[in-house]
């Protein structure tokens, strides 16, 4: 299990824009981390630093997992669940072929629950993915990450397109996840209403 | 299910749903291969002489169709990131795909490509050698191709880039292919054609998915 993810002086340059320097945080487990900043601070790009697709110019990301602290890309990224601002959606796959999919390629096995839970249960499972709106895609988008069991979320914008108890039902997905030990890193200009840090960019 | 089984399988039932890429790789295929003889004219000799060339030129080019396709929806609609970040290495994501490629696109060319032949008079025996040379060479063609993919897959345009950067690449494949062809129909022996095939298409095949993962991963860090 997760114990922390730490982030020590990051710096991170794109093209010829320096996005930030000297960039420090630390996040422990059951803690929630909101990242704000205008369009184009670079909330984004720190979120994909903090996945390992990107890497720091400067600085380094540790993550530490019971007694053991590491600061490997790749291992890190086995960790994470990502929920970014595209949905990664097949229009030609059904709601549960979807789910299946991302399950089975994270290992583990898709359940007809989760997507109750989300709001996408009985007659939606079996719709294709061209059918949903952009609300229904995200509701899927959430179910695939309750599905990856990762303990590091990294979350672009969480509350897009979703409608009122489609922002309660996130807000209530953060808050059960930070109580059972994991870690919640959210790029947002929405308040994640955990009681959390913020980070501005 | 693994991993690897799962994104093999996913990636053929897209290709077979989106009903576009095999079916438009198979119908240039033929085009090609009807029209070459309307051009060339009704000299049985000639158009038997050229069929190994003709054929696996337009099947290659007929492969390129989709190639560019292989990473690049997965990039534009986010499932890439969702795919590097699984337990899948990068390595076995970029077989996986060509294997479905070539499941989706060099395997129905192959099986199409002795119905081809009957247009270009060719006798049996070349036609089988044809076959054989195919069935070895196409999963050179989309593990080559991957390369050019992932090198491309940010690039707007990069469809129109990938046939310049891969078709050099290829040339050895064309060469070896047809040539045994050409061998079998002077009645010498493929053997020594097919066997630099099959070696060309090993090599492409075991080396292809480390390069397309280096450039996914430069991709998707850019």
């Amino acid at each position: 299990m997760i114990s922390s993810l730490t982030a020590e002086k990051l710096a991170l340059v794109r093209g010829d824009k320096k996005l930030f320097e000297g960039l420090s945080f630390r996040v422990r487990a059951g803690q929630a981390l909101a990242v704000e900043g205008a369009n184009g601070a670079g909330k984004t790009s720190l979120l994909r630093l903090l996945a390992g697709f990107l890497t720091p110019h400067v600085g380094r990301i540790l993550v530490k997992t019971g007694d053991v602290e590491s600061d490997e890309a790749e291992e890190r990224g086995r960790l994470v669940g990502w929920l970014g601002h595209l949905d990664g959606l097949k229009p030609q796959l059904t709601v549960f072929e979807q789910l299946s999919f991302f399950a089975h390629l994270y290992g583990r096995e898709a359940d007809r629950a989760v997507l109750d839970t989300v709001g996408l249960g009985g007659a939606r499972a079996d719709l294709p993915c061209r059918y949903l709106s952009a609300g229904q895609k995200r509701r899927l988008a959430l179910a695939r990450l309750l599905t990856s069991q990762r303990p590091l979320w990294l979350l672009d914008e969480p509350f897009a397109a979703l409608d009122t108890s489609g922002q309660g039902l996130v807000a209530d997905l953060m808050a059960r996840h930070c109580s059972s030990g994991g870690i919640i890193i959210a790029a947002t200009h929405d308040p994640l209403g955990l009681g959390n840090e913020s980070l501005k960019l | 299910m693994s991993p690897f089984a799962t994104l093999l399988v996913r990636d053929v039932k897209l290709a077979a749903r989106s009903g576009g890429s095999a079916a438009l790789a198979l119908s240039f295929f033929a085009l090609v291969a009807t029209l070459m003889p309307l051009g060339v004219g009704a000299d049985l000799r000639l158009l038997a002489r050229i069929a190994g060339g003709v054929l696996w030129v337009g099947a290659v080019l007929a492969a390129l169709l989709s190639l560019d396709r292989l990473f690049q929806g997965d990039y534009e609609d986010g499932s890439l990131d969702l795919i590097a970040l699984s337990p899948l290495p990068l390595e076995l994501t970029a077989l996986a795909k060509i294997f479905a490629h070539w499941l989706s696109t060099g395997l129905p060319l192959t099986l199409l490509s002795p119905l081809l032949a009957l247009m270009f008079n060719l006798p049996p025996v070349p036609t089988l050698v044809l076959f054989v040379s195919l069935l070895i060479g196409t999963p050179a063609v989309s593990a080559v191709g991957a390369i050019g993919a992932s090198l491309t897959l940010s690039l707007k345009r990069g469809g129109l880039i990938l046939p310049l950067l891969i078709l050099p690449l290829l040339s050895p494949a064309v060469i070896f292919g047809a040539g045994a062809v050409s061998a079998s129909m002077d009645g010498l022996g493929a053997a020594g054609g097919l066997e630099l095939l099959a070696a060309f298409a090993f090599g492409a095949v075991l080396l292809s998915p480390f390069a397309t993962a280096a450039c996914v991963r430069l991709n998707l860090g850019g």
